[in-house]
C-alpha cells in the first residue's frame, strides 16, 4: 500500500492545465512541423507557417496557443495499492483545474447546466475517467479540449454486415462534414468495437497518442495509414482553404464487442491536440 | 487573389471588390460577440428592444478571448465557429451589419443575407489566437459584461490579417475548396 496525499493531484494537475495550454507536447509540435514540410498549396504553407509562428508567441510570451483553452478532459490511471489521503480524490482534481485555469489566465469555458448556460467561472467540472490497474503509481494524463472540434465529432452504430468499408466510409464521412470548422489539420480520434459509451472513450484516449505512432493491431495499423491518405486526398487542407495536410495523424483504438453490433466513434481535434501526461 | 490593406472606415466603399480567396489586414475598430451575446442581441430586437451598440456599418468578430495578463491588451483571441451564429446573422445584417469574422462555413441563409445586403464573411485563422493578438491595440468590455468570455467587447485592431470567404457575388470559398476536389 502507497499513501498519496491528493494535494499532489491537484498541484500537478495545475501545472499540467498550464504548460499545455502554452506549449504542445514534442509530438504534436513536429507533427505540425512536418504537416509544413509536405503541404504544397501556397495557401496551405501559409496557413501552416502562421500556426509554426503562433506557436512560438504561445511559448515565449505566455498566450495560450488557442483561445479555447479547453474543458479539461482528465484520465487517471489509479494502481490497485494506492491509498489516496487528504481528500477527496475528484475534488482535488476540479481544484487543479480551478487553480491553473485561474492563475494561468486560462479561459473559463465550462457551463454549470447545458440548457441554462451559466459560466462556472472556473472551468470546473473536469471530465473525469478513471481506470484501476496494477501497481502503486497513478498516471494523469490531462487533454483540454476545445469545442470547435469536439462539435464535429460523431458515433455510429454500424450493423456488423457493414464490416471494414463501413467503418471507412464513417470515418471519411465525419471527417468531410467537419470540414474547416474542425481548425484542420486535424487528428482523427477512432474508436472501434465496445458499446456505445466504451467506442467513444477509446476514441477520445486514441487522440492523448503519441502522432507518429501505430496500433500493435497488425490490420488497425493498416487502417491508419489508409485513412490518412484517404483524409488527406479529400484536399480541404490547413484552415479548410485547401491543400494536402487535412490530417496530421488517425489514431485508432478497438475493443471486443457485442454478436449484433459495430459500433464507430470518430472523435475529431483541431490542430492544437493538447495532451500531457505525468506520473506520480 | 488580392492582398489589400483596409482601414475599416473605408471597408463598405471596398466590399463589392472583394472576391473570396482575397486575403484583407483589417484596421480600426471592431466588435467581438459570440454565442450568448447573439443570443441575446437576437432577442432583444425580438422584444422590439434596441441592441447594446448600433451595429450598421460594423464588424462583428465572433471570438471569446482568454483574459488578459497583467501589462497585456488581451489573452489568447483567435476566431471560433461561424455556424453557430448562422441563426442569429441574416437578422443583423439587415439592420446593416457590414462584415462578420470568423472561420468555416456558413448556411444558405447566411449567404443570400450577405449577397442583399452588399456585405462580406472573412475567416480568420482558427487555432491563431497568440498570434492574432498582437493585432490588438485595445479592448474593452461594452456590454453584458456578465458574460465573461462572452461578453461584447470592442477593439482596435492593426492590420488584422483574414480571408474572404464569401463575397457579395455569392461566392463561397469553403464551397469552392469542396467543388475543386
Amino acid at each position: 500500500m502507497r499513501e498519496i496525499n491528493v494535494a499532489e493531484i491537484t498541484e500537478n494537475i495545475s501545472d499540467m492545465c498550464i504548460e499545455i495550454n502554452h506549449r504542445l507536447s514534442d509530438d504534436m509540435e513536429k507533427a505540425l512541423y512536418d504537416a509544413l514540410e509536405k503541404e504544397e498549396s501556397s495557401t496551405g504553407k501559409q496557413v501552416l507557417s502562421q500556426l509554426k509562428k503562433n506557436l512560438e508567441i504561445a511559448s515565449e510570451e505566455m498566450i495560450p496557443i488557442c483561445q479555447d483553452t479547453g474543458m479539461a478532459i482528465v484520465f487517471l490511471e489509479i494502481g490497485q495499492d494506492v491509498h489516496f489521503i487528504g481528500g477527496d480524490l475528484t475534488d482535488a482534481v476540479n481544484n487543479g483545474v480551478r487553480r491553473g485555469y485561474t492563475e494561468g489566465y486560462l479561459r473559463k469555458s465550462v457551463v454549470s447546466d447545458p440548457i441554462l448556460r451559466e459560466n462556472t467561472k472556473d472551468n470546473t467540472p473536469a471530465v473525469i475517467h478513471e481506470k484501476i490497474v496494477h501497481g502503486d503509481g497513478v498516471k494523469i494524463t490531462l487533454a483540454p479540449k476545445g469545442f470547435g472540434s469536439e462539435n464535429m465529432s460523431k458515433l455510429y452504430m454500424l450493423k456488423p454486415s457493414q464490416g471494414l468499408e463501413g467503418v471507412k466510409k464513417a470515418i471519411l464521412k465525419a471527417v468531410k462534414d467537419a470540414g474547416p470548422n474542425a481548425c484542420p489539420p486535424i487528428v482523427v480520434g477512432v474508436g472501434i468495437g465496445g458499446d456505445f459509451e466504451k467506442c467513444a472513450l477509446i476514441a477520445k484516449e486514441a487522440l492523448t497518442r503519441e502522432a507518429g505512432t501505430h496500433s500493435n493491431i497488425a490490420w488497425v495499423k493498416e487502417l491508419e495509414t489508409e485513412m490518412l491518405e484517404t483524409i488527406n486526398d479529400l484536399g480541404i487542407g490547413p484552415a479548410g482553404l485547401g491543400g494536402k495536410v487535412t490530417a496530421m495523424a488517425v489514431n485508432i483504438n478497438t475493443y471486443p464487442t457485442h454478436i449484433a453490433g459495430l459500433p464507430v466513434a470518430v472523435n475529431i481535434c483541431c490542430h492544437v491536440n493538447r495532451h500531457i501526461t505525468r506520473c506520480l | 487573389m488580392k492582398e489589400l490593406y483596409i482601414d475599416i472606415c473605408d471597408l463598405k466603399d471596398e466590399i463589392p471588390d472583394l472576391l473570396i480567396g482575397d486575403m484583407v489586414y483589417l484596421t480600426g475598430e471592431i466588435y467581438t460577440a459570440r454565442d450568448a451575446a447573439h443570443k441575446r442581441m437576437y432577442e432583444a430586437l425580438e422584444e422590439g428592444r434596441e441592441l447594446p451598440f448600433d451595429i450598421k456599418g460594423q464588424i462583428i468578430y465572433y471570438m471569446g478571448p482568454s483574459p488578459a495578463r497583467p501589462g497585456n491588451v488581451i489573452g489568447s483571441a483567435g476566431p471560433t465557429t461561424s455556424s453557430r451564429m448562422d441563426k442569429y446573422t441574416p437578422a443583423l445584417l439587415d439592420l446593416g451589419l457590414l462584415c462578420m469574422i470568423g472561420k468555416g462555413r456558413r448556411t444558405e441563409e447566411v449567404k443570400k443575407a450577405v449577397v442583399r445586403n452588399k456585405a462580406v464573411y472573412l475567416a480568420a485563422i482558427g487555432g491563431a489566437g497568440a498570434l492574432l493578438s498582437k493585432c490588438i491595440s485595445h479592448a474593452e468590455v461594452v456590454a453584458y459584461e456578465d458574460l465573461g468570455t462572452e461578453a461584447v467587447r470592442r477593439l482596435i485592431v492593426k492590420n488584422f490579417p483574414a480571408v474572404v470567404a464569401l463575397d457579395t457575388l455569392g461566392g463561397d470559398i469553403y464551397q469552392e475548396v469542396e467543388n475543386r476536389v
